[in-house]
């Protein structure tokens, strides 16, 4: 009753439809048909779904389509950027200073109108003092100032590259309301579970353990977004149901790999059903080697050299990652293309060399055949991350090492490597967020305290290192700066503070009647404005 | 009536240093795990120092185990079964809120594997030996020998996936607006796989123990004063026979109840059902002691309830024990 109204639009928009379809039937009209309800496949549900305070993908996917960003990540937009609620953005000389211009005439769900405060309280309370990575790069940040409603100039202490603040913009700057969350507990505020933005999509509600429910913004900046009416989020924690409840037509997608890769070959045979590799181009994840350069045999170059020749990439990317991977080159992966150099040393696959290098390292083989011990911790978090640790067992086997494979659940993992670094090897995925500074450095830098995840817990230290990513982190000619982040990456290569072994982005597999999907490098975690079911 | 609340507060009352060890001992294990709540939170987000420590300290997590198992006690006296750090909200209503969900999945699967397993345990006790008790007996083994996930997943994609008559998962259709009868009849159609899947598998204890009671008892000598006084014998089979095997299985029932209320991971993964099982283990991936220990201690109440329960229907279907207890 209440949902039936008949506005002028409407009856218009219904016989332009009408027409249409009759003038036109072989196209097939359907980008007039607005709305539908998207079901999508979630295997986790956060326990903070705050992205200004928690930037993780596994947060991202629900709450970016609450939460905008200053702007987000695109194929051809200028500087690989499109805007969101900033709309321009400017650097000073000096590195000092960045102003943004923000968007005008946005307002929140809750109807308050948007403005410069609102940017101003995120930085200061809650990106830089509170965001797992916010904390490192807007570190030096020391005011925001608001000479009007829709100017925001960012104030640094020390110079601060213009680049980096841009490559930063999707992932570190949501926005959210200060009206909700001044003069209360931030970390513990109740719209962290409900969060209130300004996206395409309202927060409607929460069953756990179920699903979540996002519902159309009617009163969205962009024009004629969004398309869709709802998104419902269905929790399904056991990966072989996703890909049931995609062919059960139960749900219609399913981002990051929920469908697991072995099953993808038979699912893309089912008619309706496609698999996506795209949209996954600026959340590269990393297949690392992590060393422990305490342990005397894995300090000495010889050695890690030799396990970097041990491991065949290629068969890894082929056997576990069933060629959806490419094999690494580097610590900066190739599908990056401000940085990436594939300049550097390589190390192909060479037992003979491995066990030549061993030997010159002064490790022979013992009687048994074997060189030495070593214990290795394969991550937890990706089936891929444990099959691999099962390669690489054999793969150090081969040459003479011993591995002893040591299988933990998250928690235990996080504290036997990063806590107490009772690991000899480790494997880890670390995520390359755009831009080397935000979370790739620190894989290799030294100084940095117990306990911090996905960090140089390897006690590995060099001091030419850590002085180009100081000296890379203050120089503000964008030029200048790639360089020396290429240099960066030949420096790691030679010394092999930790091996890259392969990249990865995920899978999305979705039924044909979605349209719109993987239209940017982070769309699983970006607003789903433009997306639509054709019905 | 005034029995049985004596029967409950002595129950009750007797129970408290089991729950005592109980709560001490899940406190210990998860203590003795390496890593803590911080330690699962920062494995899925990141962070750095700053922030972890701040995280333990207000998660609470600073203090030494035994000032912490201190607190939660004296907090357990209050009746506050405490704040679950994963969840971010009060153990109870978490646990609460999935409650329901497990006593309807397992409520009926126990139902169908009780009615169906002691309805063809009579079947095959009627004619003990005979051909159609061969084939019940190997089929209910059969059933009981197949890994849970399997048979689950195998029916979802009979049932859901190809004829599309069944839901694949969840305990209803989301956002639909039903209520009432509607959304029962909703419930119902998406508890169908789930509960066939356990019931299937809990059958056989049922079927088998059904059997074996009447071998036993058609050996009896007032089995054979039934026969001689030449009653029919469907009569002598319910009637006498299947009666008198029955007891056992009352007891099974109640001892299932424990295992019921544990929940099946399995099974509430595959059909993505929030019950207590998955979150349990969500419990213990995630390090929550305040969590686990509500689960346990609001699960371990049930099954006393239920035992006494149990007791009751016992004191009904067999006199002697109604005496017995009286005396007790």
């Amino acid at each position: 009753m209440a949902g039936f109204k008949i506005s002028r639009r409407r009856v218009l928009a219904g016989s332009a439809f009408l027409l249409a379809s009759t003038a036109l039937p072989s196209i097939g009209w359907t980008q007039a048909k607005k709305g539908g309800r998207l079901v999508v496949a979630a295997d986790s549900e956060p326990r903070n779904l705050n992205p200004a305070i928690v930037a993780s993908n596994g947060v991202f996917f629900v709450a970016s389509k609450v939460v905008e960003p200053l702007a987000e990540a695109s194929f051809d937009g200028e500087g690989g950027l499109e805007p969101r609620l900033a709309t321009s953005w400017e650097g000073s000389e000096d590195g000092l200073t960045v102003t943004f211009k923000l968007r005008e005439g946005v307002t929140w769900h809750d109807g308050k109108p948007f403005t410069s405060a609102d940017v101003a309280f995120s930085a200061l309370n809650v990106w830089k003092p509170l965001q797992n990575l916010g904390r490192v790069v807007f570190k030096n940040l020391e005011a925001v100032e608001t000479p009007d409603e829709h100017t925001a100039v960012f104030k640094f202490s020390k110079p601060t590259p213009l680049q980096l603040i841009k490559n930063a913009l999707p992932a570190l700057t949501s926005v959210v309301p200060k009206h909700v969350y001044e003069g209360k507990d931030i970390a513990e505020n109740p719209a962290n579970n409900a969060p209130v933005g300004t996206g395409p999509f309202k927060f409607a509600e929460h069953k756990p353990g179920e699903y979540y429910r996002l519902e159309r913004n009617d009163k969205y900046w962009g024009e004629s977004e969004p398309q869709l009416d709802e998104i419902i989020y269905r929790v399904l924690p056991d990966r072989a149901a996703a890909a049931g409840a995609l062919e059960a037509e139960e749900i219609q997608l399913a981002a990051f790999s929920a469908v697991p890769l072995a099953d993808l070959e038979r699912i893309s045979k089912v008619p309706g059903i496609r698999v996506i590799t795209e949209g996954y181009e600026a959340l590269t994840y990393q297949l690392v080697v992590e060393i422990n350069h305490r342990r005397k045999e894995l300090a000495d170059l010889k050695v890690r050299q030799a396990i970097a020749h041990a491991i065949d990439k290629d068969f890894v990317v082929k056997t576990i990652f069933l060629g959806y991977a490419k094999p690494a080159t580097g610590i900066v992966p190739q599908n990056d293309k401000q940085f990436y150099t594939p300049d550097v040393a390589t190390y192909g696959f060479d037992v003979a060399k491995a066990n030549a290098l061993l030997d010159e390292a002064g490790y022979p083989k013992k009687d048994d055949g074997k060189r030495f011990a070593l214990k290795l911790l394969p991550a937890p978090y990706f089936n891929e991350t444990k099959q691999f640790g099962d390669y690489l067992r054999q793969a150090l086997a081969a040459v003479g090492i011993d591995a002893e494979l040591v299988n933990n659940d998250s928690a235990a993992h996080q504290k036997a490597v990063y806590t107490d670094h009772a690991f000899d090897i480790a494997i880890a995925p670390p995520v390359f967020r755009g831009d080397p500074a935000i979370s790739t450095t620190i894989l290799v830098q030294s100084g940095i305290p117990d306990g911090v995840p996905f960090s140089n817990q390897g006690g590995y230290k060099n001091d030419a290192l850590d002085a180009l990513i100081a000296k890379a982190a203050e120089t503000l000619d964008p030029a200048a700066r790639i360089e020396l982040y290429k240099e960066f990456q030949k420096k790691v290569a030679a010394d092999l503070p930790l091996i890259n072994v392969a990249e990865w982005g995920f899978i999305t597999v979705a039924r044909d009647t979605v349209k719109n999907v993987s239209n940017n490098p982070r769309w699983a975690v970006s607003n789903w404005a433009d997306t639509y079911v054709e019905t | 009536m005034n029995r049985a609340l004596r029967l409950l507060r002595r129950r009750l009352i007797g129970s408290i240093p089991v729950l005592l060890i109980v709560i001490v001992g899940s406190f210990l294990l998860l203590e003795a795990a390496p890593g803590d709540a911080v330690d699962a939170y920062v494995a899925s987000v990141g962070g750095d120092a700053g922030m972890i420590e701040a995280l333990r300290q207000s998660w609470g997590l600073d203090a030494s185990p035994m000032t912490r198992l201190a607190a939660y006690l004296w907090a357990l006296l209050h009746l506050d079964l405490g704040h679950s750090v994963a969840f971010s909200r009060p153990v109870l209503d978490v646990v609460l809120e999935r409650l329901p969900n497990t006593l309807l999945l397992m409520g009926a699967a126990t139902a169908l594997s009780f009615a169906l397993g002691t309805a063809l345990g009579i079947l095959a006790g009627a004619r003990p030996g005979s051909a159609r008790d061969r084939l019940l007996s190997i089929g209910s083994l059969a059933l009981y020998a197949v890994p849970g996930f399997w048979l689950a997943l195998v029916l979802t994609i009979v049932f859901s996936v190809e004829l599309r008559w069944l839901p694949l998962s969840g305990m209803e259709t989301i956002a639909s607006g039903k209520t009432g009868f509607a959304r029962a009849l909703d419930i119902a159609r998406h508890m169908v796989l789930p509960v066939t899947s356990l019931g299937l598998i809990y059958l056989a204890l049922y079927l088998r123990m059904m059997r074996a009671g009447m071998a036993e008892v058609w050996r009896m000598d007032f089995t054979l004063a039934a026969r001689a006084r030449g009653i029919g014998r469907r009569r002598i089979v319910l009637r006498h026979v299947a009666r008198n095997a029955l007891l056992p299985l009352v007891t099974m029932l109640g001892l299932q109840s424990a295992q019921m209320l544990g929940g099946s991971v399995v099974i509430e993964s595959v059909f993505s059902v929030p019950g207590l099982g998955r979150l349990a283990q969500e419990a213990v991936g995630s390090r929550d002691t305040p969590l686990l220990i509500g689960i346990i201690l609001v699960s371990a109440v049930l099954v006393i309830v239920i035992n006494l329960l149990v007791d009751i229907a016992y004191a009904a279907l067999d006199p002697r024990v109604g005496a017995n207890e009286a005396n007790a």
